[in-house]
């Protein structure tokens, strides 16, 4: 088998032991939460008879390893069950959650990857000049800034006093694309803010580490221009770290994002899980974690192929 | 010169102008405010209401996880979507008198133990099904169920039987009753088709509005039904929505940028500042809602009648209106009772701060000087832990060891609230004492977070309960108060105001004491001003 073929393999295989691991810790982490379902859905007032009633119709009372196995089972038959507090299909509500999480994300991501890739380019070129300290500085205030304060300041400026776009950030089915757009601008603006630093400072830090290395200075005494030597000769040298740190920041824009959900009211997963674990709705926090587990395997996975992939050693074995 | 301010009032209730400009030209031409708000009042009342348009409230208090079904609703979104759709017997106005709507009286036998509704003829549900008693004899017996989980189960369980006897549906009590009514207008008590046995999450129901959309934690819309029975009161705008904004900020700022022009629950500490803003007018009424301390009077160290009475002492209640209410509430006296209850009396002398009386019981308790730990955090209240840190000072200065534990929101009301014996919490109030008293001071009450089983105190209640007399009542409400007072385990330092801001394209809102959002039923009772 050729080495990369094996490796991808194996990459692979381990995602799916993680997920599997991942399942089970997250079954057992919700188990153990303080509280019960049944007390919780009915809040403060709850009689015990009702809570007796409802404990037995949930199926509270078996045992845990039987309700592990009939969960895990479900999923693989892609059903994830109902929710026990409103009795909604999860699979179908989980959907339309992931479908909205995912478009912002999108979206984010759209904007923030080339954006931050470009600052990072310029910031090498202009290495300890002024744009390069500009750019550090005004994205390292930004990360600084807790992400509902930028969000805050952004509802206040550009939905309050400009009028632009909304404060509220609700979408649907119903709505045209340009409408999504619109109600989503606030939201997408503060999750590019939180973003770019990391991803900027990190393409900054890969190119040039590769810029110290023999080849670079080869190119630099053949006389070439410095946006060429970086272009042709640094940054494809420099994608493994890049893509890495990318993949990070996408996983953080799917599953990081519920502060940002809450202050805009966007309907996404973050929001979703939130309520849910308030109830101790067990069924769907497990449905969510799986989720979230999956989503960040997959894009590490993708990154550790992607760096396979543009390694040249592996590319061109001996 | 009146001929003036009448054609500014008109523009204000057209909407081409504010009030802050009205109340503005209205100073100008030489009127108070007073004067000029009685103007523009009698102005919007003679206008009347617009019909049609779409009316939007941003509304704390939902999740993803709410259902439809009205035994289930607990929280702020969940009632007002159910307003929509749905009806019960009675109401109450926003001045807590009952109001008829699916039954047209109700009347007592002479021992206050049979009761009979007269229900109302020719009413419709949604789904075209003409309402009949035996619909509500159904939607009563699905709550009162043993196997029910209906929040309304409390309150059902006085009850023996009940029937259906020609247009009557006749309720027979096991003892005395002269609340019922109030208590058939509990919102868990919506009447729907065929009781909701099969489906009573579907939102069929009595009321003005029927389900358009309906996605739980982010938003319900809904539709003016043609054939509700009662359009001259109420549903005057064509669509109605809902959204669900727990964020409060977020829920300022839809308000402030004309996205919803109704929100609930503004918070104190920005609501004269909100005031301020333009075209923006905040809300508040006075209702029977608490913010509390509470000990378990059968564990110690608050099983010490003079403990207890320090810890009475030792609170500053002005203090705390002042800093955590920002004066949108009013003091308390350590029982649960305020003036927005029918029989309330007003001569029962106000517990005052006194650090020295405060003293003067510790030190009478024999109390050991170990920490006494208040468990806190800001889910029992708005502002829970600011107030116990208040606390904790001011009885530092009273000599008393009160120690703070903050515990996460998350499953307070689980491991917290009703299970350790000293702890901030919250009452919504009840409609009438009788129902307040029973959900939480009866010996045998599911919810006696204080522990107080006096059997003295038990009799009083059923007593009272069975008096038509209402000034006889009254008395024996005054004596139980009193008692409360002065042994039980309730430190209840303040009232809360129900704050809500209101856009001033918005018609037709009323001050009302029963319940936040004008007792939820501010979308079904307003209009949007063409």
């Amino acid at each position: 088998m050729h080495p990369i073929l094996k490796l991808v393999a194996q990459r692979l295989a381990l995602g799916f032991l993680l997920l599997a691991a991942a399942s089970v810790l997250i079954f057992v982490g919700t188990s153990i939460l303080p509280g019960d379902v049944a007390q919780s859905i009915l809040g403060q007032s709850a009689t015990p008879e009702a809570l007796a009633n409802l404990r037995r119709e949930l199926g509270l009372d078996q045992s845990a390893v039987s309700r592990y196995l009939s969960w895990v089972g479900g999923i693989l038959h892609g059903d994830l069950g109902t929710a026990l507090t409103n009795g909604r299909d999860i699979g179908e509500s989980l959907g339309v959650r992931l479908g909205n999480t995912l478009f912002l994300a999108f979206w984010a991501a759209l904007i923030s990857v080339p954006l931050a890739i470009f600052l990072g380019l310029l910031a090498v070129r202009y290495k300890d000049r002024w744009p390069d300290r500009l750019i550090s500085a005004v994205t390292l205030t930004t990360i600084s800034i807790p992400e509902f304060m930028i969000g805050y300041l952004l509802i206040y400026w550009v939905a309050i006093r400009l009028g632009w776009f909304s404060s509220v950030s609700i979408i649907n089915d119903s709505m045209s694309l340009g409408q999504k757009l619109n109600a989503i601008a606030i939201p997408v603006m503060v999750l590019t803010l939180v973003v770019l630093a990391h991803m900027m400072r990190m393409t900054r830090a890969a190119i040039l580490n590769v810029m110290q290395s023999a080849y670079i200075e080869t190119a630099e005494l053949k006389g070439l221009p410095m946006l060429k030597i970086i272009r042709r000769h640094a940054f494809p040298n420099a994608i493994a770290p890049i893509v890495n740190v990318v993949m990070l920041n996408l996983a953080y824009l799917v599953v990081g994002v519920v502060v940002v959900e809450v202050v805009f009211a966007y309907p996404g997963m973050g929001q979703y899980l939130v309520d849910h674990v308030a109830k101790r709705d067990v069924p769907v926090v497990q449905a969510c974690g799986l989720i979230f587990a999956a989503v960040y395997i997959a894009l590490n996975l993708v990154a550790d192929i992607v760096s396979i992939l543009t390694n040249p050693r592996l590319r061109h074995p001996k | 010169m009146n001929d003036k301010l009448d054609y500014l009032s008109s523009r204000v209730t057209k909407g081409l102008m504010t009030r802050r400009e009205f109340a503005g030209r209205a100073a100008a031409l030489g009127f108070t405010a007073a004067a000029a708000n009685a103007m523009l009042a009698d102005k919007a009342r003679a206008e009347g209401p617009v019909r049609g348009g779409t009316i939007k409230s941003g509304l704390s208090g939902g999740e993803s996880t709410n259902t439809m079904d009205p035994a289930l609703t607990a929280s702020e979104v969940p009632l007002t979507n159910i307003r929509h759709w749905g009806e019960t017997l009675l109401e109450l106005t926003p001045d807590g008198q009952l109001d008829y709507r699916l039954a047209e009286s109700a009347e007592a036998s002479a021992d206050a133990k049979t009761w009979a509704f007269k229900i109302r003829k020719g009413v419709e549900f949604s789904n075209g099904q003409t309402m009949t008693p035996d619909d509500v004899l159904k939607t009563m017996q699905r709550h009162s169920d043993e196997n029910s989980q209906s929040g309304a189960l409390g309150i059902m369980r006085g009850i023996e039987s009940m029937k259906v006897d020609g247009d009557n549906f006749i309720v027979e009590m096991s003892t005395a009753s002269a609340d019922l009514p109030y208590l058939m207008t509990d919102y868990h008590l919506m009447i729907q088709p065929g009781g909701g046995i099969d489906n009573p999450g579907a939102g069929i129901g009595t009321g003005p509005y029927t389900i358009e959309f309906d996605e739980p934690g982010v938003r319900h819309g809904y539709k003016r039904r043609e054939n509700y029975w009662d359009a001259e009161n109420r549903g005057f705008a064509e669509f109605s929505e809902v959204y669900v904004l727990n964020d409060a900020t977020a829920r300022t700022a839809a308000l402030q940028s004309g996205q919803v022009h109704m929100i609930n629950r503004v918070e104190p500490k920005i609501a004269d500042l909100l005031g301020r803003a333009p075209n923006i007018t905040v809300e508040s009424a006075a209702g029977p809602g608490h913010y509390v301390f509470i000990m378990h009077i059968d564990t110690a160290p608050f099983d010490n009648n003079d403990l207890r009475l320090a810890l009475k002492y030792a609170i500053n209640r002005e203090e705390m209106v002042d800093k955590i209410l920002r004066g949108y509430g009013t003091i308390g006296n350590d029982f649960p009772i305020n003036s927005s209850y029918p029989l309330f009396d007003e001569s029962i002398p106000q517990r005052e701060f006194d650090l020295e009386k405060a003293a003067e019981h510790y030190k009478a308790s024999g109390h050991d000087g170990s920490p006494i730990i208040l468990r806190t955090a800001d889910g029992a209240f708005p502002g829970a832990v600011d107030a116990a840190a208040l606390f904790q000072q001011t009885a530092q200065a009273a000599g008393i060891p009160l120690e703070i534990k903050r515990e996460p929101n998350d499953g307070y009301w689980t491991e917290v609230w009703n299970a350790q014996p000293f702890c901030a919490s919250y009452w919504g109030g009840r409609p009438v004492q009788d129902q307040m008293y029973t959900t939480a001071y009866l010996s045998t009450a599911d919810w006696n977070d204080t522990r107080w089983k006096r059997p003295e105190f038990d009799e009083m209640l059923l007593a009272a309960r069975g008096e038509i007399d209402e000034a006889k009542r009254k008395e024996i409400y005054s004596k139980m108060a009193m008692m409360l007072r002065d042994e039980g385990g309730l430190i209840l330092p303040m009232f809360n105001d129900y704050i809500s801001g209101v856009s001033d394209s918005i018609g037709g809102w009323v001050e009302d004491s029963n319940g936040e959002f004008m007792s939820n039923k501010a979308n079904i009772k307003c209009w949007v001003k063409a």
